[in-house]
């Protein structure tokens, strides 16, 4: 009995130590759900430019998944070193947890946003239900389909960009705003929890009319799927959205890795991984990466959350708390 | 067995069967094909190569792991819950009988929601585990926690029954002739138990190897750290690469086909036994 | 060993203290403490909050999905276990063996494969959702999916509890009523059906319990439509999510309360059946 436990204590610590060797530096990159192939993309870039500059292997790892969901598995112990993230919210509630530094934005240029984007639209092939606008995502007939506002930040941008828009045309008559934001809601057949599930539902399961999702998504989408000629449309007004970076502090400070995790965020600034998020479709910081792709990225009426809605921090009062606006219109009977 | 029919009778068996096989066509058969049929969508070469992705190749060796911790544990559990409750009687039995088979019937979601308020962070213990720098969730332990959770039922139920049903006559005696615990356990019990218990320990693998909703609260899916197999399927449709998704499920399949073909071997032994 | 003396008798057998050991220990480990945990954490919430969240609007429509899908999963695996169960054992063909180690798929298989696999099925434009759109069917993302998803995963249980009892029914009964000039049908509903009843009914509850538990199989069919397609375990997820503790405790433990009654309730019923069977 007690060699055969030996024997599987032996196996045991013989698989453990088969598993992939540590590196010396590692990185966890806890981000949103769409930035899977962006990110792929990103690290070996960033890890060559590591290895050049200090001689040391790095290995970063990724968690994908809606931002909020992702913010809540860090507060639960999901031993994150940075954030990557679509929304401040998210990074303010790591901050609410003791595990951000409060002046996060500060740490980094920018608002500590190394790239920004839009809601924008993707629809199918020849644009059938003729969608241009806002306004047309509340007709009926039309089904729209993006995520579960409640789970993922990029869902929270289409829901303030429609109120957005909604303000605008109905010189700022916020009931009817919310009439109308409640008649976009309740055409949404499918409300998925991340972002990238609501673009398999419109791609892979084609459904709805129009998926509403970041530009960089419908860009690469548009690409990926370039067979089924989905098209992309840009509203007239969208929501600036950026896309906050942070160090984990509490954590970094741990697993002694907040040098390399600084490092990795500030490098999202440089020419090369701004050409790189500008490939991905991303509106980018750096003037002249920005200037040799505006062709591929339209010129469009942006608003800010701090214009519209008065700041994050009414936009969770008003809109997003328990019962709230977005509460009360997203009853989808 | 076949029981005399009269001749008028004849079109009703018939019809019975070919209903049988049509819904097991329609209802087994086809989900089982499909996911070979999608693996296999662009080829062998690209079907070989998703499998060999490193990603997939850690998520293959951590859903490995998982079951390798997982049904050792199990079949000691299930052991010594059927010892303790077919050859014993003492207070509480009910209760410890109705314990074992929760995990059965509830949902695994829920059992990653007790995990995550036990050991998370904000949770009971989660506090003193960050305390004494213990990684529970979000890491191998909580994903094996969660899957002993979900699995525990298993071999405790097969072997259960039998040792109910067998009484302890025999092993009273081998107690009348002097031999210790381990003796009797080794040479009367377990040669009496050993089909149903390998039985219990190959359901339980098939489960642990598949388990999703409870590890899908706990794994964090970090890709290439604790993203199991079945996550990984789910991660690879969510990469919009559905073929790899589809390998990936096919070698799950591979492995709940192999469990079933040693599970109807053993079962052919046991009822010769 | 310090036991009382009206059980000492009993204990003529070592490892007691061993076995009971193990058993409460890990029992306690992994299934009691998690679960206390979600117990306080519910009764952290308050009566008043809890009520008002069980009740609320979404989650009884949750609650409501659930049960009717597993409704109607249920009473299919009921008449397909039935029909599966009779074939397996009283009709003697080519490939049978074959058809009875299928039965055993969905079990072994993830759900989430079974999942996976079920929604390109019935997809618009799968195996089967071709034919069925044409019709105006839809299955996916609809509650018929979340059946679907449900009757799929609990095929076993209705097979397995009915098989044994029909291959130990006594034919001289059968034999007799034929004697007698009743019709086959008569005989199925007045001589095998009562018999093999309790061990039906015990099968029934199983693959309803079991179809009130699945997730992963449902979560890729029945798409996040509240309302519709909400299955009250992926609520819980979905609050949880949402970061709403609260929200997710409360329903798990409904969730757990109902998963108690219906194990005690199906373990009533199977000893009902073993005691029949006893008689038989």
């Amino acid at each position: 009995m007690k060699r055969s436990i030996f024997r599987v204590a032996a196996l045991v610590a013989g698989l453990t130590a088969a598993a992939p060797a540590l590196a010396q530096d590692s990185l966890l990159n806890v981000s949103y759900d769409v930035a899977r192939e962006l990110f792929e993309d990103l690290n070996p870039k960033f890890i060559a430019q590591w290895k050049a500059d200090k001689g040391r292997d790095l290995t970063i790892d990724q968690s994908h998944g809606g931002s909020s969901r992702q913010a809540r598995a860090i507060l639960e112990g999901l031993a994150a070193d940075v954030v990557t993230f679509n929304q401040e919210t998210d990074i303010d509630a790591l901050v609410e947890g003791g595990l951000v530094d409060q002046n996060w934005r500060e740490a980094f240029p920018n608002g500590a946003s190394p790239y920004y984007s839009l809601p924008a639209f993707l629809v199918r092939k020849g644009n059938p239900k003729g969608i241009q606008d806002w306004g047309d995502l509340a007709k009926e007939g039309v089904q729209p389909v993006f995520p579960n506002p409640k789970t993922s930040g990029n869902a929270r941008y289409t829901y303030l960009a429609a109120y957005a828009w909604g303000l605008n045309e109905f010189g700022g008559d916020h009931a009817k705003t919310q009439e109308f934001v409640k008649n976009l809601l309740s055409n949404v057949p499918v409300f998925d929890t991340g972002g990238r599930a609501a673009t398999q539902t419109f791609a892979e399961r084609e459904i709805g009319d129009v998926l509403v999702t970041f530009e960089a998504e419908t860009g690469g989408i548009a690409a990926e799927y370039a067979d089924k000629g989905f098209e992309r449309v840009t509203p007239s007004i969208s929501l600036f959205s950026a896309f906050p970076v942070a160090v984990v502090a509490e954590y970094a400070k741990k697993k002694g890795s907040e040098e390399v995790a600084t490092a990795y965020l500030n490098w999202l600034y440089s020419p090369e991984a701004q050409k790189a998020l500008a490939e991905h479709y991303y509106r980018v910081t750096d003037k002249d990466v920005a200037a040799d792709y505006a062709d591929k990225l339209p010129e469009v009426k942006l608003v800010t959350v701090d214009e519209i809605f008065g700041g994050w921090a009414k936009v969770r009062a008003e809109h997003l708390a328990d019962g709230g606006i977005l509460d009360q219109v997203f009853v989808n009977r | 067995m076949s029981i005399a029919h009269h001749k008028e009778s004849r079109l009703v068996p018939r019809l019975l069967i070919g209903l049988a096989v049509a819904l097991t066509l329609l209802m087994v058969v086809a989900p089982l094909a499909f996911i070979f049929w999608s693996a296999f969508s662009r080829g062998w070469n690209v079907y070989v190569s998703n499998i060999l992705h490193p990603v997939t190749l850690h998520a293959i060796w951590l859903t490995t792991l998982v079951a390798l911790i997982v049904v050792p544990l199990n079949v000691a559990f299930g052991v010594a819950a059927a010892w303790a409750v077919a050859r014993f009687k003492f207070p509480g039995r009910g209760l410890v009988l109705t314990a074992i088979e929760i995990p059965f019937s509830v949902s695994p979601i829920i059992a990653g929601i007790c995990y995550l308020l036990l050991y998370g962070r904000q949770g009971l213990l989660g506090p003193w585990l960050m305390e004494h720098e213990m990684q529970v969730l979000f890491a191998l332990p909580g994903i094996v926690l969660v899957t002993m959770f979900v699995t525990s039922p298993f071999v405790a139920r097969e072997v259960l029954p039998l040792m109910q049903a067998q009484g302890s006559e025999q092993e009273q005696a081998a107690v009348t002739l002097g031999a210790n615990g381990w003796q009797i356990f080794r040479r009367v019990t377990l040669p009496n138990i050993r089909w149903a218990l390998l039985y219990g320990a190959v359901l339980c693998t098939a489960r642990a190897v598949g388990e999703f909703g409870g590890v899908s609260v706990v794994s964090g899916n970090i890709r290439g750290q604790t993203n199991t197999l079945p996550l990984h399927v789910e991660l690879l449709f969510n990469d919009l690469n559905a073929v790899g998704a589809f390998a990936a499920a096919s070698t799950l399949t591979v492995i709940a086909l192999v469990a079933l073909v040693v599970k109807s071997v053993l079962e052919s032994r046991r009822h010769q036994a | 060993m310090t036991a009382a003396a009206p059980i000492r008798a009993k204990r003529v057998l070592p490892g007691f203290t061993l076995s009971l050991g193990t058993t409460l220990l890990y029992l306690t480990v992994v299934i009691l403490i998690p679960v206390l945990a979600l117990v306080l954490k519910g009764a952290d919430i308050g009566p008043q909050r809890f009520w008002a969240i069980v009740t609320s609007a979404r989650a009884l429509a949750a609650f409501q999905v659930t049960l009717t899908a597993a409704l109607i999963a249920t009473l299919f695996n009921a008449l397909y276990g039935l029909l599966m169960a009779w074939v397996l054992v009283r009709y003697e063909f080519p490939g049978r063996r074959l058809l009875d180690a299928l039965m055993d798929i969905p079990f072994a298989l993830p759900t989430a494969v079974a999942g996976l696999s079920l929604t390109a099925l019935f997809s618009a434009n799968g195996w089967f959702g071709q034919f069925l759109a044409p019709l105006g069917l839809a299955p996916v993302y609809t509650i018929w999916g979340v059946a679907i998803a449900m009757a799929f995963t609990s095929v076993p249980f209705v097979v397995r509890t009915v098989q044994p009892v029909l291959e130990d029914l006594d034919p001289a009964y059968e034999q007799a009523a034929r004697t007698l000039g009743a019709s086959d049908w008569a005989i199925f509903r007045r001589v095998v059906f009562p018999q093999i009843l309790p061990a039906f009914l015990a099968g029934v509850t199983i693959s309803f319990a079991r179809s009130l538990g699945e997730f992963g199989a449902i979560v890729f069919i029945a798409g996040n439509l509240p309302f519709k397609t909400e299955i009250a375990s992926l609520l819980a997820f979905i609050r949880l999510e949402e970061y709403d503790y609260q929200g997710a405790a409360a329903i798990a433990l409904v969730l757990l309360m109902f998963a108690v009654v219906l194990l005690v309730i199906s373990n009533r019923l199977q000893a009902w059946a073993a005691r029949y069977r006893g008689q038989a």
